[in-house]
C-alpha cells in the first residue's frame, strides 16, 4: 500500500516534447513508472521515449486511460495545462513547473476544489512510491520501500531527508514534495489525512518551512486526529522578515509565518520536531521510539 | 518588484481612484516650480525611497531632516528637496545604511477629519484576494493586527467578478463613514480591488487613507507591488522599475539565475534548492556561526552559473570562509565538482572552502576534487560541514 499512485497509475506527461519534459519523461520510465502519454497541442502523433504524443489532454486519456498527469508546460501556460486536466478529469494532477502568477493560482485552486482531482504542486519535485512509482523531478534511486510517509515543502531538503531515513535503517511508503508557492494545491493536512488511513505508513516526516501557516494547521490536526508517530523539521529559522528566500511562499510577512511559531505549534501537538536538519532521520526514529510503536 | 510612491499614484489617478494632485522633483528647483504649480500656500515634501517609515526617518547627513515636511513657500519646498535629495534617508525598513533618495514628491495638502487604512493582498489559507481595512490609519498596520486585530476588518472577493457591492458597503458601516459619502467609498473599494488584480499586485496599501472635511476619500499614501511572476503580462509595469533601489549583488544574481539574498554574517554558502540554502543558514547558526547570504544555485545550474556564483560570494568582503553544500539529484556531483575547480582556477579562492557532496554521482564528485589539487577541506556530513565552516571562519 502507499498513497495517491503505486504500481498500476497510469501516467500522461503535459510538456513532453519540451526539453525538460522529455528529459524527466525518461527519468520515470527508467524508474519503471507507467508513463502511457504526452500531450503537446499540435504535437499529436509524434512519440517521445517512445511514449504516443496527443494534442488534447481528454484524447490522450480516452486512448490510454491515464489516471495521473506531471505538468512541465512553461509558466504562462500552466494554470491552462492544470485546467485541462481537472476537464478530462484525471485523479492526481502534478505541477512541476515554477514560477506560475499567484492570481492565476486563485483561479486554479477554486475549480480543482469543486472537482474530483487533487493537485501536487505547482513548483514542487513531484513524488515518489518507492519501487513502484514516480512522478516528477526526485532521484530515484535514493528512496527506499518502507514504513515512513514524507510531506514537504522543499526539494533538495527532502532528498537530504529521505538520505537520513535510509541511513538510519527508515524506508519510506510515498514522498511528496507540496510545492513552495504561495498557493498550492494538496497541503500538509490533506496528505496527513490520507497516511493516516494508510495502513503501510507508520509513521510520518513533516518538512516545512517559514511563510504562511500551514504547518500550524497541520499541528492542530495532529494534535486532534493522527495517532501515528510524527516528526518535523521547520527551515528558516534565521531568515529575516521581509525577504523571500527562493521559494515565493517563504517569506516572513507582517510578523507571521515565522520559524519559532511554527515550531511551538508542532511541539505543542506532540510532534518531534528536529532542530538541526542534520537530525531529521533521527527525529523520526525517536518519535517511533517513543510512541513504543513498530 | 516594488514601485515608487509617485508611480503608484500615478496607476490610482489611471483607474479613477482619488489622490491629492502632486509632481515629481529631482531638483531644488524643481521642487520650487512644482509648489508654484500646485498653487496652494502648503504642501509636503515627500521623500520617494522603496521602504515604510519615511515621516519618521531621518537623514544619515542631518538628523534634524526627516522624510516627509510640510513646506509653506516655494523657497522652503526648495531648501527641503535640497537637504534630501542624494542623501541618505534611514528608516525602520532601511538598515543603518540608509537609502539614497534620487526624487522626491511635491504634493498639494489636503483638509484631513479622519484617517483610516486600506490594504489588499492575497490570503494564502483562503487562496483569494482580500481587502482589509482599519478605523486605526496612520499607524503601523502590523502593530494594531497584533495589538488591536479587532479593528482590522476583512472581506475576501472573487478575483473575477471584483469586490460585491454589498461588501464594500459592510467596510464603510463599520468605519463608519457619513451617509452621503458610503455611494463615492463603494466605487474607491470596487476600483482598488479591480486594480489589483488587473495590474497583477501582490499588494495595494493606503495608510492612511484619508477621510476630508468635505467627506470625500483620497489615496494620501500608496504602495504598490507586483507578483514578480506575473511581470511577463505587463510590459509597461516592467519599466517601471528602479534597479537603484535594489541591492547590487542580488540584482546581479537574479541576472545569472540564481537566488540570493544578502546577510549580515561572514560565512558564504553556495546551496542547490531553496529549502536546503534555508537549512544550510540554519545550521551553521546552530553551530555558532553567521550566515553571509543566502544562496540557492537551483536544480539544474551549468558550470557558468556556478562559477559566477563563486564570484558573487568572493566579492563580499565580509565572507571569511564559503561552505558548498549540495544534495545532487537531478544536479549531478560532477557539475559541481567541475564548476569548484574551474571557479579555483579563473576567480581563485582568498578564504577557507568546505564542500560537502552528497547525491547524484557523488563518487566521481568527490575524486575531480580529490585529483585537482584545489586546497578544500572536504565534510562527509551536514553537521561536520557546519563545524569545519565555523572554525575556518574564526
Amino acid at each position: 500500500m502507499s498513497i495517491l499512485i503505486n504500481k498500476n497509475t497510469r501516467v500522461l506527461c503535459q510538456g513532453i516534447t519540451g526539453h525538460t519534459g522529455e528529459f524527466h519523461t525518461r527519468g520515470c520510465l527508467e524508474y519503471g513508472t507507467q508513463v502511457v502519454a504526452g500531450c503537446t497541442p499540435g504535437k499529436g502523433g509524434q512519440t517521445v521515449a517512445g511514449v504516443p504524443v496527443f494534442n488534447t489532454v481528454l484524447e490522450a486519456v480516452e486512448q490510454t486511460g491515464a489516471d495521473a498527469t506531471m505538468i512541465y508546460v512553461p509558466p504562462p501556460f500552466t494554470a491552462d495545462a492544470i485546467l485541462e486536466a481537472v476537464d478530462a478529469e484525471i485523479g492526481v494532477i502534478v505541477a512541476i513547473t515554477e514560477g506560475i502568477p499567484i492570481l492565476d493560482m486563485v483561479r486554479v485552486y477554486e475549480k480543482v476544489k469543486r472537482s474530483g482531482s487533487v493537485l501536487i504542486g505547482p513548483n514542487c519535485p513531484g513524488l515518489i512510491t518507492p519501487d513502484e512509482c514516480k512522478i516528477g523531478i526526485l532521484p530515484g534511486y535514493i528512496h527506499k520501500k518502507g514504513p515512513v510517509g514524507v510531506i514537504s515543502r522543499s526539494g533538495t531538503l527532502t532528498y537530504e531527508a529521505v538520505w537520513q531515513l535510509s541511513n538510519v535503517g527508515l524506508g519510506q511508503s510515498t514522498c511528496i514534495g507540496l510545492g513552495g508557492d504561495p498557493i498550492v494545491g494538496m497541503s500538509f493536512v490533506d496528505l496527513l489525512k490520507l497516511f493516516g488511513a494508510d495502513d503501510s505508513t507508520e509513521a510520518v516526516l513533516m518538512i516545512g518551512e517559514i511563510g504562511g501557516t500551514a504547518e500550524e494547521e497541520a499541528a492542530a490536526f495532529v494534535a486532534e486526529q493522527i495517532d501515528k508517530p510524527v516528526a518535523a523539521f521547520i527551515a528558516g529559522r534565521t531568515a529575516p522578515p521581509g525577504k523571500r528566500m527562493g521559494h515565493a511562499g517563504a517569506i516572513i510577512s507582517g510578523g507571521k509565518g515565522t520559524a519559532v511559531e511554527k515550531v511551538t505549534a508542532l511541539e505543542a501537538a506532540g510532534i518531534v520536531v528536529a532542530e538541526s536538519p542534520a537530525d531529521m532521520g533521527l527525529a523520526v526514529k525517536r518519535a517511533i521510539e517513543t510512541s513504543g510503536r513498530c | 518588484m516594488k514601485i515608487h510612491e509617485y508611480q503608484a499614484k500615478q496607476l490610482l489617478r489611471e483607474a479613477d481612484v482619488a489622490v491629492p494632485e502632486s509632481c515629481v522633483a529631482r531638483s531644488a528647483d524643481e521642487a520650487a516650480a512644482a509648489f508654484e504649480s500646485l498653487g496652494g500656500s502648503l504642501a509636503v515634501v515627500k521623500a520617494q525611497i522603496h521602504a515604510g517609515g519615511r515621516g519618521k526617518g531621518t537623514l544619515r547627513e542631518n538628523t534634524e531632516q526627516h522624510g516627509v515636511q510640510l513646506v509653506h513657500s516655494g523657497q522652503e519646498a526648495a531648501d527641503v528637496a535640497g537637504a534630501l535629495l542624494g542623501s541618505h534617508l534611514i528608516t525602520v525598513q532601511t538598515g543603518a545604511k540608509g537609502q539614497k533618495i534620487n526624487q522626491v514628491l511635491i504634493e498639494a495638502g489636503c483638509d484631513i477629519a479622519r484617517e483610516l487604512y486600506l490594504g489588499i493582498v492575497v490570503d494564502r489559507s483562503l487562496a483569494r484576494p482580500v481587502l482589509m481595512v482599519s478605523s486605526a490609519g496612520g499607524m503601523n498596520i502590523e502593530t494594531v493586527a497584533a495589538e488591536t486585530p479587532e479593528l482590522i476588518y476583512r472581506e475576501a472577493f472573487d478575483r473575477d467578478a471584483g469586490l460585491d457591492a454589498y461588501q464594500a458597503r459592510k467596510l464603510a458601516a463599520v468605519l463608519e463613514l457619513a451617509p452621503g459619502s458610503v455611494r463615492s467609498a463603494v466605487q474607491f473599494m470596487q476600483r482598488l480591488c479591480r486594480l489589483f488584480v488587473a495590474q497583477d499586485c501582490s499588494l495595494v496599501e493606503i495608510n492612511p487613507l484619508v477621510v476630508t472635511a468635505n467627506d470625500d476619500l483620497i489615496a494620501l499614501d500608496a504602495k504598490m507591488s507586483f507578483d514578480d511572476n506575473a511581470l511577463f503580462r505587463h510590459k509597461d509595469l516592467q519599466e517601471l522599475r528602479d534597479l537603484a533601489e535594489e541591492e547590487p549583488t542580488e540584482v546581479r544574481a537574479g541576472d545569472a539565475g540564481l537566488n540570493y539574498v544578502k546577510l549580515e554574517g561572514n560565512i558564504g554558502c553556495l546551496v542547490n534548492g531553496a529549502g536546503l540554502a534555508m537549512s544550510t543558514m540554519d545550521l551553521i547558526k546552530l553551530h555558532g556561526g553567521e550566515p553571509a547570504n543566502f544562496l540557492d544555485v537551483g536544480g539544474g545550474a551549468n558550470v557558468e552559473q556556478v562559477t559566477e556564483a563563486f564570484n558573487i560570494l568572493l566579492a563580499d568582503a565580509d565572507v571569511k570562509a564559503v561552505l558548498v553544500n549540495i544534495f545532487g539529484g537531478i544536479m549531478r556531483c560532477t557539475t559541481i565538482a567541475s564548476a569548484v575547480v574551474e571557479a579555483y582556477k579563473s576567480v581563485g579562492f582568498n578564504v577557507p572552502l568546505v564542500v560537502r557532496l552528497e547525491g547524484t554521482e557523488v563518487d566521481e564528485g568527490r575524486n575531480i576534487l580529490a585529483e585537482s589539487g584545489v586546497d578544500i577541506i572536504t565534510a562527509v556530513d551536514l553537521t561536520d560541514a557546519a563545524q569545519k565552516v565555523v572554525a575556518a571562519a574564526r
